[in-house]
């Protein structure tokens, strides 16, 4: 039996993404449809029931979100999509919203719905230009046939917006992203108030990721029970992987939470399929830049988000960057902080000055005898500091590969290291 | 600024839009004066917008800005060997302009393309899984005006 599933996925590839008629002929807006023949909190009530956790990368769950946004009195509230897709081995949001962007449409006007809102805004990374001109045209369609703008199946009005970013990771942090589509740079905010309360325009919003939103029409069709039971109690329904690096078959694959292991996810034939020419396994890489990495030995650790979380690791945006045996650690690791580099706002001094000086260090740490022990313990500090006082998720996260890379090729980091001057140069 | 009816809301989507207008892929201090000035905000906001977000510049670059992705998911499947075949066929480095202003080398973090990778995003579109022989049929289409040429090496989605 094959272990992939086709829930949140279904239909990719297999229908003319923007025509409505396609898109209904599989099922498409019968979550809508039901919505809004229910209760706004019988909606959230399935939408807790499955147990849904984010899927942009920070796995708070989603029903929670709901009901802390619903039991908010102010109005307007607003509904924004997080499609700020930008975590470095990631790319199944643009696989959804350029084979199924009706889907997306749907989860996000069944939110309108649930909420009473007018708008809602999908925040497209500034890289899919042609991804921002399919979801107009998708918007358009929906408007033709009267499942968007005006008195949507006679009974509410709500409208799409796009918004483009123009390249900045951080813009994926919700509040970020929030500042970037209120036409601002995109710094993020200090919390609380949480984006519940106080969102986009300083009025209530809901801030969810693609495939969350797109897991919404599932939710309400078949039922919030059914969708965790794909799933695990714990975190429900299935998750989209994307696989890049050192594999076989390099793309997304949906997989039900806690229904493969990493070792299947790699190997299999119908998955990863993996190393190619006889390469071997070194490490792999969870969940973006920001995620940890993964030694061959926690190989049989089952793909949820708690057995993950036991062994160190975590689901993430469900990125699984694959680098076989010529790949140096500290090489992978220079690359990682040059991006965190490139990518800190500057706001904070942990995550900007931080990544700058783990820079530094990993420089020294590539060429034999240049390090001492003391740059090794500052690196270590340096790794504790950002991750307990960074600003926002981004300086907290931008040393989790290292600090967990650490764990697991601790020799990598001292071969060069020239034991015969300790204390110096630090 | 019509189009977006002078909402300052939408002052990323304007400065996008000029810079692509521009020939030269930039916002220059003409431009941002204008903007400043209809939209009603402050120059200083604009410019904190121009230099925060990284697909914008405010020096010319060429009509064709070549992004490599350097992000490890391409890095470690062979993205600096592309760039070296770049500054190979076009004869300049990273981070420069070609002499004929058709083309900027530079890099880019990630454009969601790692199942095809190395890649690299020429305008709006993005090529995957580059050899050599991609890149002269890319530059060649790109330098001589034949679209048709590279339509098929372009990523699907």
């Amino acid at each position: 039996m094959s272990k992939l599933k086709s829930i949140v996925s279904e239909g990719a590839g297999h229908i003319n993404p923007v025509d409505v008629a396609d898109y209904l002929r599989i099922g498409g807006y019968d979550g809508l449809k039901k919505a809004v023949a229910m209760k706004p909190l019988e909606v959230i009530e399935e939408v807790k029931k499955a147990t849904l956790l984010g899927r942009g990368g920070a796995a708070y769950p989603s029903g929670r979100k709901w009901e802390h946004l619903f039991h908010i009195p102010e109005t307007p509230k607003y509904i924004v999509c997080n499609a700020d897709e930008g975590e470095p081995g990631t790319f199944k949001d643009r696989l959804l919203m350029s084979k199924l962007p009706l889907r997306l449409i749907e989860g996000i006007t069944i939110a309108g719905c649930v909420f009473g809102a007018k708008a809602g805004y999908i925040y497209v990374r500034g890289e899919y230009r042609k991804i921002q001109r399919r979801l107009l045209e998708a918007i358009s369609r929906a408007k033709d046939a009267g499942f968007l703008g005006k008195n949507i199946l006679g009974k509410f009005d709500f409208d799409i917006h796009i918004i483009s970013g123009a390249g900045a990771y951080v813009c994926g942090e919700n509040s970020a992203l929030l500042n970037s589509t209120e036409g601002r740079v995109g710094r993020p905010r200090i919390k609380p108030p949480h984006l519940a309360e106080v969102g986009l325009f300083l009025q209530p919003t809901l801030v969810n990721n693609v495939e969350s939103l797109c897991s919404i029409p599932y939710i309400v069709t078949a039922g919030g029970e059914a969708f965790c039971k794909l799933g695990r109690p714990d975190s429900g329904g299935t998750k989209l992987v994307c696989l890049s690096g050192h594999v076989r078959r390099r793309q997304v694959y949906e997989v039900p939470l806690g229904g493969v292991t990493l070792r299947e996810l790699i190997y299999d034939p119908e998955i990863g399929g993996g190393l190619p020419d006889g390469q071997r396994l070194k490490f792999f890489h969870l969940g973006g830049q920001s995620g940890p990495i993964g030694s061959p030995e926690q190989l049989d650790t089952v793909y949820s988000h708690r057995e993950l979380g036991k062994a160190g690791l975590s689901v993430g945006s469900g990125a699984v960057v694959v680098m076989n045996e010529d790949v140096g650690l500290i090489d992978y690791l220079t690359g990682v902080t040059e991006f965190f580099l490139h990518e800190s706002c500057g706001k904070c001094v942990p995550c900007r000055e931080g990544n700058k000086q783990i820079y530094k260090i990993l420089k020294k740490l590539a060429k034999p005898g240049e390090a001492t022990a003391a740059d090794l313990a500052l690196l270590r500090r340096l790794v504790t500091t950002m991750i307990s006082a960074s600003f926002c998720g981004l300086g907290q996260t931008a040393a989790v590969a290292l600090n967990t890379a650490w764990k697991h090729f601790k020799g990598e980091f001292e071969a060069n290291v020239d034991q015969s001057k300790p204390a110096a140069a630090a | 600024m019509e189009k977006y009816d002078r909402d300052a809301q939408q002052l990323i989507a304007v400065l996008l839009d000029i810079q692509a207008e521009s020939g030269a892929n930039y916002v220059d201090e003409k431009w941002s004066a204008l903007c400043a000035r209809v939209l009603n905000v402050p120059l200083s906001k604009i410019y904190d917008i121009l230099t925060f977000y990284a697909m914008f510049s405010s020096v010319p670059r060429g009509e064709y800005v070549i992004e490599i992705c350097k992000s490890t998911p391409c890095c470690f499947t062979g993205s600096r060997e592309v760039e070296g075949w770049f500054e190979q066929v076009l004869g300049i480095k990273m981070g420069e302009t070609s002499p004929d202003r058709k083309f900027t080398l530079s890099n880019t973090c990630c454009v969601g393309a790692c199942d095809v990778g190395p890649v690299a995003k020429i305008g709006d579109e993005v090529y995957g899984d580059l050899t050599l022989e991609k890149v002269n049929t890319l530059l060649r289409s790109y330098r001589e005006g034949l679209p048709t040429h590279r339509e098929a090496l372009a990523c699907q989605n």
